[in-house]
């Protein structure tokens, strides 16, 4: 994991990435505190251009752009954040039951994840906004969900592979419960596999999230978040378009930045990414 | 007595005799009970889960007696497993119900009028889509192979893996503000009047189709590029090199072929991911298709719309995975045993 860890360093895009991704993270969190207006606070007409103290000019509504893209980062990173935490959770723990129980759970688990794997996420984010309305929890719950299939089956097939190793049956002959064992023998050794993944898993994550607010179907107005801003915005991208490129280049630097990542960190650990499936 | 016994003893060899059509039945068989199991998480997510359809058409104002008579024209008072039922008996004799936009503007709607002529202005989107995506990634993914580790192998790679992380909402804004907020050559919109083909309107289809042109190239162009280093690495590789045949000609007769059959399944998930990605591009463009409609049924919690298009939406990728199978299975002739 040392070795590892240097490898990471002497990449180049594990290096552009780490800063890109500092440089977009220190905006969304410390962008409130230089705020020159609130969020909310109407301060000239709708769609007017860069202007004294409106550096990237106002929005369909006559806000400060600037103000409102400062405000906006911390909703993308929260609930992607959230998000991708709440599906690790459930993936390991799907992924280690299914992988270390030799029972029928294990052809269960892994086809109710082919059937989730079946049809698109966006698909099931709509459908569950459908049934229960427009909200975070709602958000947050359902990008858990989608993404905590591929997870299960990476950590599945990484549990499959160390439970036959002498450790571990050295583990299962001491008499050591299963929780300890799970915990202690293999979860440490498949954390390099986890780890591989965990920016593509993120960036899809911050995409879903992000889109699922485009849509007008996540946050709702008059919400500070850079997805949105867009949104309600095109009409004036002629007229204004600070209010879009804004926004849009700081999404993109910081699905960039976590992918450049998240690729260098798989290949410290040998480990390719080309082939991963997306999710969308 | 032997007539009897006669079928049972033959019945392995017809089953060696015609392996690609087993696998065919095999394959549609579970195609079907995977369908079946999507319409029951599908009605799940849309009916059972709190929230109520009526409601959303008589809105917050609506009183108690108005609301049990919506309930009741919708029939949404009976059980749930009743409601699944009666929806998938309609579905399977071609009855997809009423649109709960009809029920708003007092009369009835049938959801297949409305969504017929928007299926069509879908597919024609990714099939152009696909097509062009095919040869390009192809082309694009065996050129970074062949210089793998040199400059152009990075250009494409890196570039790739940036493009692969934009959402497609972003790769469209990005778009029309080029090509029309700047250059003007392109509209904004894909204002495509009913009933006509969006085929006679090719400029409103160009934005739409670089959009989801986008992240599905560059993540096929990785997937291709990863399978071709792999197979120009393989032994029988360099043996056909150290014989002394032409590069055109290792990579033309000898590796291509080995590296195609796993990037037909590179372009299937590829494809299937265009079709989540189709929801969003044609929202952004306001193009008249089932991604649209769509988001405009959960917008206004048109359920019956909702449960029909999302079923078709996951109908339409599961047949693409099993005509990847089986496309797979005919190039490449030792698998059809397997699986």
């Amino acid at each position: 994991m040392n070795a590892a860890r240097l490898r990471f360093v002497r990449t180049p895009t594990g290096l552009v990435g780490s800063l890109l991704l500092a440089a977009v993270v220190a905006v969304a969190l410390l962008g409130p505190l230089f705020a020159p207006y609130a969020p909310d606070e109407p301060v000239g007409v709708p769609f007017s251009g860069p202007a004294e103290g409106t550096p990237f000019g106002t929005d369909f509504l006559g806000r400060d752009v600037l103000s409102r893209v400062l405000w906006g980062g911390r909703s993308v990173l929260a609930l992607a954040g959230l998000a991708t935490l709440l599906a690790y959770a459930g993936g390991i723990a799907i992924g280690l039951a299914a992988g270390y129980s030799r029972s029928l759970l294990d052809p269960v688990l892994m086809r109710a994840a082919d059937v989730m794997l079946s049809f698109p996420a966006l698909l099931f984010l709509l459908v569950l906004v459908t049934g229960a309305g427009t909200s975070k929890a709602v958000l947050v719950i359902g990008v858990a969900l989608v993404q905590m299939p591929l997870i299960a089956r990476i950590v599945r097939a990484a549990t499959l592979e160390q439970s036959v190793r002498g450790f571990v049956e050295a583990a299962v002959a001491r008499g050591e419960r299963t929780s300890a064992i799970l915990r202690r023998e293999i979860l440490p050794n498949i954390a390099g596999p986890i780890a591989a993944d965990v920016g593509l898993r993120f960036t899809y994550a911050i995409i879903l999230v992000a889109s699922v607010n485009f849509l007008g179907l996540g946050l709702q107005p008059p919400a500070a978040d850079w997805a949105l801003i867009i949104s309600e915005n095109r009409s004036g991208l002629t007229l204004n378009p600070y209010v879009i490129l804004v926004p849009a280049a700081l999404i993109s630097l910081l699905t960039i930045s976590v992918n450049l990542v998240g690729d260098a960190i798989a290949r410290s650990l040998g480990i390719s990414t080309a082939r991963r499936r997306l999710v969308r | 007595m032997t007539d009897l016994a006669a079928p049972r003893a033959a019945a392995p060899a017809a089953r060696r005799r015609r392996p690609l059509l087993r696998f065919v039945l095999r394959r549609l068989a579970a195609a079907i009970a995977t369908l079946f199991v999507v319409s029951i998480l599908i009605f799940v997510g849309t009916e059972v889960l709190p929230g109520d359809a009526a409601s959303a058409v008589l809105g917050r104002t609506a009183s108690p007696e108005q609301l049990a008579e919506m309930r009741a024209a919708m029939g949404l008072d009976r059980p749930a497993h009743e409601r699944y039922l009666d929806w998938l008996g309609g579905l399977l004799t071609g009855d997809l119900g009423n649109s709960a936009a009809g029920y708003a503007a007092g009369g009835e709607s049938p959801i297949w009028d409305e969504i017929r002529p928007k299926i069509v202005n879908s597919f024609i989107l990714a099939a152009i889509t696909a097509l062009l995506m095919v040869p390009l990634a192809l082309v694009l993914g065996i050129l970074a192979a062949m210089r793998a580790g040199r400059p152009l192998d990075h250009a494409i790679s890196v570039s790739s893996l940036a493009i692969i992380s934009l959402p497609e909402f972003i790769i469209g804004s990005l778009l029309i503000l080029v090509f029309f907020s700047w250059l003007d050559v392109l509209p904004p919109v894909s204002l495509i009047p009913p009933g006509t083909s969006p085929l006679a309107e090719p400029k409103a289809l160009v934005l739409p189709v670089l959009t989801l042109l986008g992240a599905s190239l560059a993540a096929s162009i990785r997937m291709v590029r990863a399978g071709m280093v792999e197979t120009l690495n393989a032994e029988y590789v360099t043996m056909a090199r150290l014989n002394g045949l032409a590069e055109r000609v290792v990579v033309g007769r000898y590796a291509l072929r080995n590296a195609l059959a796993p990037s037909v399944q590179v372009f299937a998930q590829n494809i299937q991911y265009l079709v989540g990605g189709i929801v969003v591009t044609e929202y952004l463009f306001n193009y008249p298709g089932l991604g649209k409609e769509l988001v405009d049924a959960v917008a206004i919690r048109d359920v019956r719309a909702v449960q029909v298009v999302a079923l078709l939406i996951a109908a339409f990728y599961i047949l693409i995975n099993i005509v990847a199978d089986l496309l797979v299975v005919l190039l490449v002739p030792k698998l059809r045993t397997q699986a």
